[in-house]
Order: structure tokens, then sequence, then C-alpha cells
């Protein structure tokens, strides 16, 4: 497990992408111990989120991937428990680092870029926490840290990946449940994976990647089993920027029928002598 | 266990004896805890029901910021446009004083909401159209300095007789603050209304123009009360801008998306409803007394000033934290049903809960 065979050969210029596979996950967070070791970022404390095994609970400022624990066929009580009733999906959420991303369009400092291999990267040195961002993620991933003063979210390990690095995350994943590379290879291979596992009977398998939508595709690809709502993934996530034309349209109408309420009011009860 | 639970739970051995001798099964669940059944991760409860988008994390000094700015935007369009066709020279320098005055406040309470309050210029390193946040912080600056030079230009026109700078700062300032006071007084509501919070959203067509007119009639509220409450134009645009919040009030009831329920229930809904009263209705009623009353007429004005401004107030922070309450709703990014949880709280009322 030397650092030379983790060289990804990817250079600067290449689109890539993450693949996460939850029909290969095993739910170890090592995803989430990885990513938190790498970027340095601050514990979540020991909360216990009471619903399920899940005790990250979703993504923030502090959590930039979340092992999410899909568990089914739960009875709870005597008998309702046993391992034959119970059925567990896990899926390694993370930003989507969206095509047309609504908290890149959002921000107002250039804080945001879309970085040399086609991710969404906030540059920490340059926000100044407005925290527009925050409401303008149809994917709900971005977000303040209140005691920082800045947004966070995941950087897609940009700095390793400048050093021909794979990011964390996805180096320690012990099942290669979360794959990185090229944006188009893993589009492919998702496909040939999709194709495997149906054959394989998991009819229920699907590829999460809004391409119809006006996000237009997502560098963060997922491999679920069931409904994306099951995963808290959104059918239909929309940029909110698409608003924007209509907003201005009835700005526009009402700061024009503002001025001529003015200079009708003082032409007919107040003109000047 | 008083008399009632525990006939309850006799009948209940005695319908498990009645199914075990007709069925040869018991068909029911064990005990279930108290609060089951559990969220689940389903198509139907999302991810146990958590919320996918993140609550606004604004301070309560940005929807003091939207009435401000809005109250200020309008008096810039207002003391330039007086000042070119009005009569009354005085009212038309206390708007520029005030617009000039309310920017400076305006950009004082932006910065203070910041994380980072020290880097707000970077707010000004880059402009991006697509961004509402952007355009909203160069038309701030833009109209700031626009009314800094028209306020500056009155005072040289006390100091100086026909000084050339101060009709060009005149000039400059009257036309960048009507220019800038358009988009400054109501670009607040584009801003909230281009977000993934679905109430907001929902709203994107209705929000600019509610926040603009509640900003023109807080502008109107803010001169009355400084004591011109005998300009009849003023009580006109108040007239107006008053109509006009009715007319939305009313659009608002009328429209049921599930999306607009915080502005209707709830804390929130009380706030905004509050808001369409105050700035709708009184103010009408109170300015329409004031043009028959011949003694008080003074006091209906100021009165409808108070209504006005006091509305527009509960207008900002009621929409503001109905964005809040909105952004907790897990099922609307989801697309699903709203009868869907129905069907779940029934389910729940049908399980007795065991206690003690």
């Amino acid at each position: 497990m030397s650092g030379a065979t983790d060289y990804t050969g990817i250079k600067p210029g290449e689109v890539t992408a993450f693949l996460t596979d939850s029909t290969l996950c095993i739910g170890c967070k090592a995803c989430e111990v990885a990513c938190k070791e790498w970027n340095g970022i601050s514990a979540d404390g020991y909360d216990f989120t009471g619903w399920s095994y899940d005790n990250t609970a979703a993504l923030g400022h502090s959590t930039w991937r979340h092992v999410k624990f899909v568990e089914d066929q739960i009875t709870p009580g005597i008998g309702g428990n046993s391992a034959q009733q119970l059925s567990w999906e896990f899926s390694s959420d993370v930003c989507k680092h969206c095509e047309v991303a609504g908290c890149l369009e959002a921000c107002p400092t250039g804080s945001l870029v879309r970085t040399e291999f086609g991710s969404v990267y906030l540059q920490p040195d340059i926000c100044n926490g407005c925290a527009y961002c925050v409401i303008s993620c149809p994917f709900g991933v971005v977000q303040k840290n209140e005691d920082d003063g800045r947004a966070f979210k995941c950087t897609f390990c940009t700095d390793r990946q400048k050093a021909g690095l794979m990011p964390a995350c996805a180096k320690a994943c012990p099942t290669e449940s979360i794959r990185f590379g090229r944006l188009d290879e893993l589009q492919t291979e998702a496909q040939v994976r999709l194709a495997t596992l149906q054959a394989r009977g998991m009819t229920d398998a699907q590829i999460y990647d809004p391409t119809n939508t006006s996000v237009k595709g997502i560098h963060s690809m997922f491999i679920i089993r069931g409904e994306p709502e099951t995963y808290n993934l959104p059918p239909k996530p929309e940029v909110p920027t698409i608003y924007l034309k209509d907003g201005w349209k009835s700005a526009a109408f009402e700061a024009v029928a503002m001025v001529g309420a003015v200079v009708a009011s003082f032409l007919f009860l107040g003109r000047k002598g | 266990m008083n008399e009632a639970e525990s006939s309850f739970r006799e009948n209940r051995l005695d319908e498990i004896r009645r199914q075990a001798f007709e069925l040869g099964t018991v068909q029911q669940p064990g005990i279930r805890a108290a609060g089951s059944p559990l969220p689940k991760a389903s198509p139907q409860t999302g991810y146990y029901q958590q919320p996918l988008l993140k609550e606004p994390q604004w301070t309560p000094l940005v929807p003091l910021y939207f009435f401000v700015g809005g109250a200020s935007g309008s008096l810039g369009v207002i003391g330039s446009l007086a000042d070119l066709l009005g009569d009354n020279d005085e009212l038309a320098r206390k708007a520029r004083y005030m617009a000039a005055g309310g920017s400076a406040i305006s950009s004082v309470l932006l910065i203070a909401d910041l994380g980072r309050p020290s880097r707000f210029l970077n707010m000004l390193r880059v402009f991006k159209p697509q961004s509402a946040m952007s355009v909203g912080s160069w038309v701030l600056s833009g109209f700031s300095a626009f009314a800094a030079a028209s306020t500056l230009a009155d005072i040289l026109d006390t100091q100086v007789d026909g000084s050339t700078i101060a009709t060009f700062l005149r000039t400059m300032g009257r036309t960048g603050c009507t220019v800038l006071g358009m988009p400054f007084h109501n670009y607040t509501g584009v801003l909230i209304g281009a977000t993934t919070i679905p109430v907001w959203n929902n709203r994107i067509r209705s929000l600019p123009r509610e926040f603009g007119m509640s900003g023109l009639q807080s502008a109107v509220g803010c001169l009355e009360l400084s004591g011109e409450t005998d300009s009849n134009a003023l009580n006109a645009i108040g007239l107006l801008a008053a109509a006009f919040e009715t007319w939305e009030g009313i659009e608002l009831l009328r429209t049921r998306d599930r999306e607009l329920a915080p502005t209707k229930e709830g804390p929130t809904g009380a706030l905004i409803q509050t808001a369409g009263i105050l700035s709708g209705p009184v103010p009408i009623a109170l300015r329409l007394a004031s043009l028959f009353s011949r003694k008080n007429k003074r006091r209906l004005r100021q009165a409808a000033a108070v209504s006005g401004v006091i509305g527009s107030l509960c207008l900002r922070y009621g929409w503001v934290a109905a964005g809040t309450v909105s952004a907790r709703d897990w099922k609307i990014p989801l697309n699903i049903p709203e009868d869907e949880q129905q069907l779940d709280s029934s389910h729940r009322s049908q399980t007795p809960a065991l206690s003690g």
C-alpha cells in the first residue's frame, strides 16, 4: 500500500468524478474519517440521532462525506429485530459538484470557483460568510460554520488531485464503493455496473445523475437501490438562477410603477409653482 | 392503571384468544414503543423525514436591512423626483437626507451580518449578474455614493451660491438615486426568491413587487413621521402602495400551494398576515379618513404612517422567518405528496401506545 501505486495519472484540465456505488458500501465510515483527517475538519460531537445507526445525520460545514444508512423492514419491539427481517443499504453522500452549481452561481465574492478538474471549490481565503450559497444549493450541502464565520464544503481534495493523488475518501474506501476517475470513463463504468447488477437480479438498482434538470448532471454520481427519495436525493433538483428572469421582470415592472406613482402624485397634487 | 385502561387490556386478551381460535395464529405485532412507528427511509418518507435543504443562516439584521434598504431606495427616488417636479423643497430635502442615512445604515447592517465582516470589500471583487447578492451589493454601493453626492450638493448649496461643483453633484446624485433607487428598493425580493427555499421560490414573481411597494409605503411613512403630514402627493403615494399591498395579501391567501403554508400557519403566518393588514386595509382607512377630517388630519396621517412602517417591518421579518420553517419541510424538495404523511399519522393513531 505505498503511495506510488495510488498515482491516478490524471492531469489538471481533465474532468474528474466520483462514482459512489451503494451496492458495495459496507457502512464502515472510513471515508468520513479519512476526509476529516486529511482536511483537518473538527469533530461533530457525540450526538445520537435515534432514528437509525446513522449518527452523522447530514452533510454540513464539518461533514463532507456522510454515509447514509437505509434500514428496511424494522418492526421495533419483541421479535421485530430479527436479522432475517432486516435489510441494510449504505450510501456515502458527498457534494455533487454540479455541472451548473447553485452555490457557484450565487457566490457574490467569487470565492466559489470551478477548478481545473471541473469540480466546485470554495476558497476559504476569499469567503466572507454572506451565507447566500447555503440557500442556493439544491442538495443542502454547503453550510456556514457559525463559529468560524465562513462556509465550507467538500473540496474534492483538489490539493491531492493536483499532486496526482485520488481524494482521501476514495483512497480509504476498502470495497471500492467510492470510485474516482475521469468523468466520461466513470459514466461508462456506471452503465456497465448497472447492467451487471440488473443481470444479477437487482432490478431496483439505478444511477442517480440528474442530467435532465437545470443542474445538467453531477460529478458525484451514485448507484443506488430503490428510489432516490429514500436517500434524500431530490428527483428533480433545480439551480435557483433559472427563476431570476421572473424575479427581475417583476422587480422592473414594480420599479416603473413606483416612479410613475411618484411622478403622477407630485405633478397632480403638488406641482412646482 | 385506571379502570378504562384495564378493561381495554382485558378486551385485548379476549381479542387475541378469539383470533388464535379462529385463525390458528395471531397476526399482530409485538409491543410497539411509544412514538412508533419510528421514522423510516423510503420513497414515501424520504430519509427518515430529515430535511434535505439547509436553513437560511442570516441573523435578524438581514430582515432589518430589507426594511431600511427598501425605505431608503424609495426615499432616494422621492427625494430626487420631488426636487424636480414638486413644490415642497423641504420634503424633498428630508427624503434625500433620509436616503443617504438609510443607505449608510444598510451597509452597516449587511456588513455586521457577514461571518467575516472585515472581508466585506470582497463583495466588490467581482460583478456577477447571475447572483442577486452580487447585483445587490453593487446597487447598494452605487446608491450610497449617489445619495451621498446628492446630500453633499444640498450642503454646498447652503454655503456657496451657484457652485458648479454643487450643480454637478446635484445632477449626478439625483439621476443616480432615481436610477439605482429603482432596483435598490425591491431587489431583496429577487434575492430571496431566486433560492431553493420553497416558500420564497414559489413567490419569485410577487416578492419583488410586494417588497418594493412595502418599501415605498415605509418611505412615505418615514416622511410623514418627520412632519410632512400636509403633502397630498405623499398621501396619494401611500394610498396607492396600501391598495397594492391589499391586493397582494388577497392574492397570497387565494393561492393554495402547499409551499405557502408557512405564510398562513404558525407564528410566521401570523406575522405575515398581520403585515398584510397593517400595510393594507388599515392605512387605506386612515388615509381616506384623513381626507375628510379637518381636526384630526395630522393624527390620522401619523397613525397611517406608523401602521405602514410596522407592517413593512413585520413583512420582512415574517418572510425571512417563513424561509427557515420552509427549509425544514422534507417533502417538498423530494416531490413527496402531502397526503402520504396523513396516511402515516393515521396509522400512528391506530396503535395504542403503552405507558406505565
